[in-house]
């Protein structure tokens, strides 16, 4: 099975007011049966990055302008859309943060899923119908021969959002792409998707790209952790190491200002990032988070690159890299 | 006592029966007190924040505000009360009129209450400095202002006539992280220089355990646990609140792997339908017989209330059918 290798993407918005960076350079890989959670805060292209591996960008405004989107020795951003067809909803699929809006209102959901077992299975009639029940079931939807008549909004959100997961791992991929899946859910709900897609994982091998804002929802599922700000990445490694030993000022910030269970009571302070994430057209020469960051200096004028500081360890920031201010 | 509830119940008539969104509730805030209310959706936990308010019809049960009956207030006498419970909202935008300047904005309560010109606008500027907003803010229109900036504009408003009560209505749910902890600190610096008593709705537990005093946990419209919220997380009594702070992810990794999960099963029965008995027997691993036959009350268990017809304060045995590590 193949992972997902992102080298070096770049995608700019073309809009009225000029072209903006949406992404820089991103660089991301997910292993099969691995998990790798992508997090920041709202704005930050998190979705962008989603939809700009499913080739599902909206063309115009966004464009790819460089890099590449490997699957296996595939190159998925080169791919013309006709042979994407093939690609999109068996090889690689995404489940959507709203699992209300991204199913189709007027069609029962078991016929849903027959249809990306008819397009990319050649399933049809019976064998169609009874592999869309096993699904359900495998989803943990009970009395799933019922439900494949059922309509969307007769459904709960979390119903819906294991419907999803039904669609999108109807053809066994080899990775998925979730992005925010339990965001519009319930707490409960939520734990029961993500041990879902745990169990998922593990029995198929896929491999996982998990967008999340909850830092909480990181540490239960991510074997791997890249952290974007406006664009980029500016961090990347593995779970633990980001949360023991952030090397980046902006990680360090998200993770001070997140409550970690148990050790914040009501008279402690929770550690806040000063101002706010800058708009794509305000972007700052250089580093971006350099006008919120304690350690900025003369030298965060210029882009600091990813750079490997520890084992599989990368931060973007000339503190952590040890540059000093006058360096520039 | 600031507020007191005694047995509030609010209904809804719905097309498919009486919906009970506020069932039975009773409760306290002091003044500088913070009581959190958390639960899943659908509990009625913005309902009973706007019976306090008193926005909608209350079908049983009593309101205290500083002793002062409120329940049955209407005209003159509703509205001199209504200056001191005010609320503040998730969605900042929304609640916030696009067309008008900020300044119009904070000031509106204070232009409805007869100030005059004069002193609107010194109020106004003083509210702007209490929440760190920039004084040159009152010229400009919401839409200039980032997420967490119109957030400070919706609690500058809710300030305006110096409420002794601010509802809180999952003020921070829609703020990303790192502004949240910036509004979180804020309200919190505002109820240590002001007094004022907050009802701090989440269903963010992170959240909660970091601003409440006190702590109550609803489903299906009652009440199922109540205490002091360092007691009710370190030592939950109800399955409910078990579940609840078990499903909740903690931002640790070793923590996270470490720990023993409940993972409730199925989801929240239709609320104009409830259940007989312990309306959460059918996800409660631990339902017994008598728990679809009666309704458990609030009762003190440990060292908080708990409606359960069970003692859980010694802790929860996982071993129990329904339940997955
Ligand atoms: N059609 C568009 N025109 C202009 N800008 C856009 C458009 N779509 C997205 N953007 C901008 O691109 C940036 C990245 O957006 P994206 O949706 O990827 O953010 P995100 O990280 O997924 O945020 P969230 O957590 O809110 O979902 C944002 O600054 C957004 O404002
Ligand atoms: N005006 C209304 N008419 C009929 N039913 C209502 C009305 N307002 C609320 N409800 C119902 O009352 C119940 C409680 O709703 P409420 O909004 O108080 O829940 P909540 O705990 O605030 O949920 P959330 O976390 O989603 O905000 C729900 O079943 C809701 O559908
Ligand atoms: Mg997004
Ligand atoms: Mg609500």
């Amino acid at each position: 099975m193949a992972g997902l290798d992102v080298r070096g993407l770049s995608v700019s918005l073309y809009t009225r007011g000029g072209v903006l960076p949406a992404l820089s350079e991103v660089s991301l890989s997910v292993q099969p049966g691995r998990t790798l959670a992508l997090v920041g805060e709202s704005g930050c292209g998190k979705s962008m990055t989603a939809l700009a591996i499913m080739r599902l960008l909206p063309e115009p405004p966004a464009r790819i302008i460089a890099g590449q989107v490997m699957l296996g020795d595939t190159d998925l951003a080169a791919l013309p859309e006709r042979r994407m067809l093939g690609v999109r909803g068996k090889a690689v699929s995404m489940i959507f943060q709203d699992p209300m809006s991204s199913l189709n209102p007027v069609v029962p959901v078991g016929q849903q899923i027959m249809e990306v077992l008819r397009r990319h299975e050649n399933l049809s009639g019976r064998a169609a119908r009874t592999r869309a029940a096993e699904l359900l079931t495998l989803v943990g939807i009970p009395d799933a021969e019922a439900r494949l008549a059922e309509y969307p909004h007769r459904l709960s959100g979390g119903m819906c959002q294991r419907v999803m997961i039904a669609i999108a791992i109807a053809c066994r991929p080899a990775v998925l792409v979730a992005d925010e899946p339990t965001t519009a859910l319930d707490v409960t709900v939520q734990a029961q998707i993500l041990e879902l897609l745990k169990r998922l994982q593990a029995e198929t091998g896929m491999a996982l790209l998990l967008i999340t804002h909850d830092l909480g929802v990181v540490a239960e599922m991510a074997d791997e952790v890249a952290v974007m700000y406006a664009g980029r990445v500016v961090e990347q490694g593995p779970v633990d190491a980001i949360f023991a030993a952030p090397l980046h000022p902006y990680t360090r910030g998200l993770l001070g200002a997140t409550p970690s269970g148990g050790t914040a009571g009501r008279h402690t302070r929770l550690a806040d990032i000063p101002g706010s994430v800058p708009s794509l057209a305000e972007l700052p020469a250089g580093c971006a988070f350099a006008p919120r960051c304690p350690l900025a200096h003369a030298a965060c004028t210029a882009q600091p690159p990813l750079t490997t500081l520890a084992p599989q360890h990368l931060a973007a920031c000339f503190a952590a890299l040890g540059v000093p201010a006058h360096a520039a | 006592m600031l507020l007191e509830a005694r047995g509030l119940g609010v209904h809804f008539a719905t097309p498919r029966g009486l919906l009970r969104a506020v069932n039975g509730v009773s409760l306290e805030i002091e003044a500088g007190e913070t009581l959190g209310l958390v639960g899943e959706s659908g509990c009625g936990k913005s309902t009973l924040g706007r019976a306090i308010m008193r926005l909608v019809p209350i079908a049983e049960g009593e309101l205290l505000l500083e002793n002062q009956y409120i329940t049955r207030l209407e005209g003159t006498a509703l509205k001199q009360v209504r200056p001191k419970v005010q609320m503040v909202f998730q969605d900042p935008v929304s609640s916030l009129n696009p067309r008008r300047r900020v300044g119009s904005l904070v000031g509106q309560p204070l232009s409805v209450a007869g100030w005059s010109r004069r002193d609107i606008a010194d109020r106004v500027a003083e509210l702007l400095a209490q929440v760190s907003l920039p004084k040159d803010a009152m010229d400009r229109y919401p839409h200039e202002f980032s997420g967490g900036q119109r957030q400070r504009i919706g609690i500058a408003r809710a300030l305006a006539l110096s409420p002794k009560l601010v509802i809180c209505d999952e003020p921070v749910s829609a703020l990303d992280v790192s502004v949240r902890a910036q509004v979180v600190n804020l309200l919190k610096d505002i109820q240590d220089r002001l007094g004022v008593g907050y009802l701090f709705i989440s269903h963010d537990l992170s959240v909660v355990e970091n601003v409440a005093d006190r702590l109550m946990v609803m489903y299906l419209g009652r009440v199922v646990e109540q205490g002091r919220a360092a007691d009710v997380l370190a030592r939950p009594a109800h399955p409910y609140t078990h579940a609840l702070l078990s499903a909740a992810p903690v931002a640790n990794p070793a923590l996270a792997r470490s720990r023993q999960r409940v993972v409730l099963q199925g989801e929240l029965p239709s609320p104009v339908n409830p259940p007989s008995g312990c309306t959460f027997r059918t996800r409660c691993p631990y339902a017994e017989a008598r728990c679809a036959a009666e309704a458990p009350a609030l009762r003190p268990v440990g060292d908080q209330h708990v409606a359960c017809h069970f003692d859980f304060s010694e802790g929860f045995a996982d071993a129990t059918t329904g339940v997955s590590a």
